[in-house]
């Protein structure tokens, strides 16, 4: 049996890199945990001192604003340092290799680093080559994998839809360049969701998609009958033209999610979104600002979601 | 060793407790021994007193040692703690390092008035200078000995001694 890097010898979780073979187990611990830190958010003092004299290096070799933003927040309410550096613009731009940058960041006593990269595997990387002490949390790489948004959806649909083993979920948009897809898919299916669809053309599905367990579907009226769950994905915008797509106007007619097509979904569905929403491209603001839209709740999980997975690192 | 019942315990805790009540008095349990003697001590003092309990896990003082409890679950405080007269309840005292992360945890939630300890059971062997206000039984129990609080099906409480 090959050794799951992210687990140490007695089956704790060492770093978060994947979800992709943790057990049902682990992932119901983690959501359970979050529970308990959903509860501390609403305090007076939103702060316990789990992590007190824990330093956390936010190591971003790409842009992004909520996920670093929740993830010093989670860092900050679990009384921890947190240090955050947006690395394209310091020393990778000297020739410093990723390694030297993590090795000089921790002869300054980083106790866990949270990566994100536009590298698949660069969190791997890190992880294989830190000191067993320190804790790797990867925070997307490339088009691999993004276990925290994953997690945090999975953790917002339990908490509108509780037992995961009764429902339908559409992942709808372009699954081929999304890590967030690939965690979620990995997730919904670890955790027992007897059906997982894909929704998209047939230009934004990676090739052998299927072998993931989901059932494909190129056409939204089809794809969204009787779903509980709709999981929206972001369109990028260097994808919006050229070889994947005529434009997006095209793409919002016939993937975008309006209040109609939204419709044929099952009437207490939610609609989720890890953002930032194109409205207009994948999401139309009706559907976006709706009842049934539950995409701000995630951005409020995210938080509890990460103080349980940071809170579970330091703790092995 | 005879134990004593622990239903009776709480009978005479609650009797003790009741001229001490104030108009803002509120029960915090410690999760889990100590929230089912907050819940029967409620039960017998009224159903109007404010009740709340607590998961200390994440103010334990060996987190770095032993890691995150496996089970958490979340602290539950529906009342304001600030200003309040907060009667701590917990089943068992021992070392008294829980009731202190008890209280840090509370103080997050705002400045009480005042604080009182309840127990069931006074084991001995403190490691930090805490003591009960009020205490159901005084055992005195060797280091190799523990002593356990549960709840029966039919909602009784029950107390059982191991050695380790």
């Amino acid at each position: 049996m090959t050794k799951n890097p992210q687990l140490s010898e007695d089956g704790a979780l060492r770093h978060l890199l994947t979800i992709e073979g943790l057990s049902a187990k682990l992932l119901h611990s983690i959501l359970d945990t979050a529970e308990s830190f959903v509860s501390v958010g609403e305090r007076e003092v939103k702060k316990v001192p789990l992590l007190r004299g824990k330093s956390i290096f936010n190591l971003f070799f790409e842009p992004s604003t909520r996920t670093r933003t929740t993830f010093e927040i989670a860092a900050k309410r679990l009384s921890a340092d947190v240090v955050n550096l947006n690395v394209s613009a310091s020393s990778q731009s000297k020739g410093e290799t990723l390694l030297d940058t993590v090795d000089n960041l921790a002869a300054m006593g980083a106790d866990m680093f949270v990566v994100r990269h536009a590298q698949s595997g660069a969190a791997h990387l890190i992880a294989r080559h830190v000191a067993p002490h320190i804790h790797v949390i990867n925070a997307g790489d490339g088009r691999h994998a993004h276990p925290t948004q994953g997690l945090l959806d999975m953790f917002t649909i339990r908490r509108y839809k509780q037992d995961f083993t009764k429902l339908k979920v559409a992942v709808v948009g372009d699954v081929m360049h999304s890590r967030v897809a690939r965690s979620e898919i990995h997730a919904l299916t670890t955790l027992g969701v007897p059906e997982v669809r894909v929704i998209a053309p047939r230009t934004l599905l990676p090739k052998g998609v299927e072998s993931l367990g989901v059932h494909v579907y190129n056409d939204m009226a089809q794809g969204l009958k009787d779903v509980d769950v709709v999981m929206m994905l972001r369109l990028q915008n260097e994808r919006m033209s050229g070889p994947f797509l005529p434009s997006a106007q095209e793409y919002f007619k016939y993937y975008g999610l309006t209040a109609e097509k939204l419709q044929i979904a099952k009437p207490d569905a939610i609609v989720m979104h890890p953002g930032p929403m194109n409205r207009g491209v994948e999401i139309d603001s009706s559907v976006a600002d709706g009842g049934q839209a539950v995409i701000l709740p995630q951005v409020t999980f995210g938080i509890a979601v990460r103080m349980a997975v940071m809170s579970l690192l330091a703790g092995t | 060793m005879q134990l004593p019942d622990p239903e009776q315990l709480v009978q005479q805790l609650a009797a003790a407790l009741k001229p001490r009540l104030h108009a803002n008095t509120a029960l915090v349990g410690i999760h889990s021994g100590g929230a089912w003697v907050a819940q029967k001590l409620r039960q017998q003092l009224g159903a109007t007193l404010a009740l709340g309990t607590l998961d200390i896990s994440f103010y334990r003082d060996d987190f770095s040692s032993i890691g995150l409890h496996p089970q958490v679950r979340p602290s539950d405080i529906p009342f304001a703690v600030e200003d309040a007269h907060i009667i701590l309840i917990d089943d068992v005292l021992h070392t008294g390092r829980t009731v202190r992360a008890a209280m840090n945890e509370l103080f997050d939630y705002g400045r009480p008035a005042s604080i009182e300890l309840v127990v069931l059971i006074d084991r001995g062997g403190r490691e930090l200078p805490i003591a009960a206000d009020l205490v159901g039984a005084r055992l005195e129990l060797t280091p190799n000995q523990n002593i356990q609080v549960t709840l029966d099906p039919n909602n009784q409480l029950k107390l059982s001694l191991h050695e380790r």
